[in-house]
């Protein structure tokens, strides 16, 4: 096997025995991104200096004998609206160009404590609005398996760099499938942990009551290792949870006993192709092979969720964002007269369009006069939505759908059309909404060659059953893109 | 036909402290338009009796004491305006706020 195939949990093990060194993993992988990243562009920036000095102190230290760490000398590559300290942290905007956070992300300093190398910094829709990377201010990325396709989004370049083999873990954010989607497109395991199972500390908002930190890997479990690693309660993000999810870490074949269950209101939508659908239900029948038992359950609000999605989340948005003035941090225009005209101009040309539209659909609809009509609305459906789901795993365990209507569509296919963009994320919002934990796993190609990816939601703190279940699916390593 | 007016993007803009250029508010109104007849949709749930959504998993507010931590993590002066696009004397720079004759 190539070091570029290797899992995380094989290079920890291999790093501790001292069969590889963790600089050699680094430089091989820092040589790959070199060949092929010109191309896929799936970093925003990369860590040559730090991550081989980083390495060499992990190689001393098990020279030394000291093997403590569960990610020992395991690269991974962070979505670039993690702050990690006095790095570069863009969001991929103008608006964060030159950006040096103060402090580091929560979650960047669980995975330091446990000797992982930060090799880079992944490319995003900007800010994390959007399903195809296309936003990004800084670049293109490209989708692994078919250049002329989007990686999906907002997390592109973090699903993009898994697939390409240029780490074997990454870090994305989820606010309404941005993990799961691009996952999906890009053929690797994505991850939405269960509201407040992962710490938002030093992630950049956009929808707070949306957004979750989680993982990407080729493997289950290395994401439910990556998982473990990240998760726990933080006294620095009020919304963190206080008990830790309980992850076995110990996945098996046997699904007896499980109830799965597949939403006719999923495999019944306008614009779900054939192909996915046919790829998915195949997968499911993976699972009962394992002993799973399948029935139909019924989530009849999800019609409504991208709607209620794009009222809360850019609500959120537009107070989230409201920070950026010119004045603390980010651009600013200097060609302003007075402070009202600094904040309008330097906001005006820091942002992009995606940017720019959410932000004001979020202040129209929190507006006087149309909050009642449109937010407050808004947060009665998605309760109705959560009350679906109760009411759907009181009956199964799991529910299984596919993880988007299409493969990964061509690039500039949806830029001009902002609602038939919003429309592919049409499987993965409603897990947002209601917080709940959701995974996708790899389960076909396409007639073209292009990954299907499985849609797997539990209920909240459930998160290892989604692990347990498909692991059944995606028991082997995947292959990389290329 | 979508009600949002160039009036109304004009009024968002301020709102949002955005200075559009007209091309962008012609753009924005179509496109804001679309969303917004397409979330009319969720006028034809019943809420009626239905509580506001609030997160499962929360566990109610927290709070604590109103006092400087005993650790790293409070910013000196330096780190708090590190990223000011301009600063001097250990303050952030804005134009004058207070008209001067």
């Amino acid at each position: 096997m190539k070091v570029y195939e290797l899992s995380a949990v094989a290079i920890r093990e291999k790093v501790a025995a001292g069969e590889i060194k963790a600089r050699e993993i680094v430089d091989y992988l820092l040589a790959r991104i070199d060949e092929f990243d010109s191309e896929i562009c799936a970093f925003v920036s990369v860590e040559y200096e730090s991550a081989r000095t980083r390495a060499d102190e992990i190689d001393a230290r098990v020279a030394a004998g000291d093997t403590v760490g569960r990610l020992l000398g395991v690269p991974i590559a962070l979505k670039d609206n993690l702050c990690v300290r006095d790095g570069l942290t863009t969001c991929a905007s103008k608006m964060l160009e030159d950006f040096r956070p103060p402090y580091s992300a929560s979650v960047v300093e669980k995975l330091l404590a446990e000797g992982a190398i930060i090799i880079g910094k992944t490319n995003l829709d900007e800010f994390a609005m959007g399903s195809s990377t296309e936003n990004s201010a800084l670049k293109q990325t490209k989708n692994p398996w078919n250049k002329k396709c989007v990686p999906g989004g907002s997390s592109g370049g973090s699903a993009a760099a898994v697939a390409a083999g240029f780490a074997p873990l990454a870090l994305g954010s989820d606010t309404g499938g941005s993990i799961r989607q691009p996952a999906s497109y890009c053929g690797v395991v994505g991850m939405k942990p269960t509201y407040g199972a992962v710490s938002r500390y030093g992630l950049v908002a956009f929808g707070s009551s949306l957004d979750q930190i989680g993982p990407f890997a080729r493997t289950v479990e290395d994401a439910a290792l990556l998982l473990d690693v990240i998760s726990g309660s933080d006294d620095r993000d009020s919304t963190s949870a206080k008990k830790k999810l309980p992850l076995t870490l110990d996945y098996n074949s046997d699904l007896t006993g499980l109830k799965v269950g597949l939403p006719s209101e999923y495999f019944n939508t306008d614009g779900l192709s054939e192909e996915v659908k046919d790829a998915v239900i195949a997968a499911t029948e993976k699972l009962k092979d394992a002993g799973a038992e399948i029935k139909e359950v019924h989530l009849p609000m999800v019609k409504y969720a991208v709607g209620t999605y794009y009222i809360i989340a850019t609500a959120e948005a537009s107070s989230n964002l409201s920070r950026f003035d010119g004045v603390h941090y980010g651009h600013r225009c200097d060609k302003a007269t007075d402070i009202i005209d600094l904040f309008s101009r330097s906001r005006e040309e820091g942002f992009g369009d995606e940017v720019k539209r959410r932000i004001m659909l979020g202040n129209y609809v929190l507006s006087a006069g149309y909050y009642d009509a449109y937010y407050l609305r808004a947060l009665k459906v998605r309760q109705r939505i959560a009350e679906d789901f109760d009411k759907a795993f009181s009956e199964v365990d799991v529910i299984a759908s596919p993880a988007a209507p299409t493969t990964a569509f061509k690039i500039g296919e949806k830029t001009s059309d902002p609602l038939a963009m919003y429309l592919s994320d049409i499987y993965t919002i409603s897990a947002n909404l209601a917080g709940i934990p959701g995974v996708c796993v790899p389960c076909a190609q396409d007639s073209n060659g292009l990954p299907v990816g499985l849609q797997l939601l539990a209920d909240n703190f459930k998160d290892d059953l989604l692990f347990k279940t498909s692991y059944v699916i995606n028991n082997a390593e995947n292959g990389v893109a290329f | 036909m979508s009600k949002i007016t160039t009036e109304d993007v004009e009024k968002i803009a301020l709102l949002s402290r955005l200075k559009l250029t007209e091309g962008e508010v012609e753009m924005f109104r179509g496109q804001l338009g679309d969303i917004i007849d397409y979330i009319e949709m969720l006028s034809e749930v019943d809420i009626e009796g239905v509580e506001p959504f609030i997160n499962a998993a929360s566990e109610g507010n927290v709070f604590r004491n109103d006092i400087l931590r005993d650790d790293d993590e409070n910013l000196s002066n330096e780190q708090a305006t590190q990223n000011a696009p301009q600063k001097g004397d250990g303050f952030f720079k804005v134009p004058a706020t207070i008209a001067t004759n």
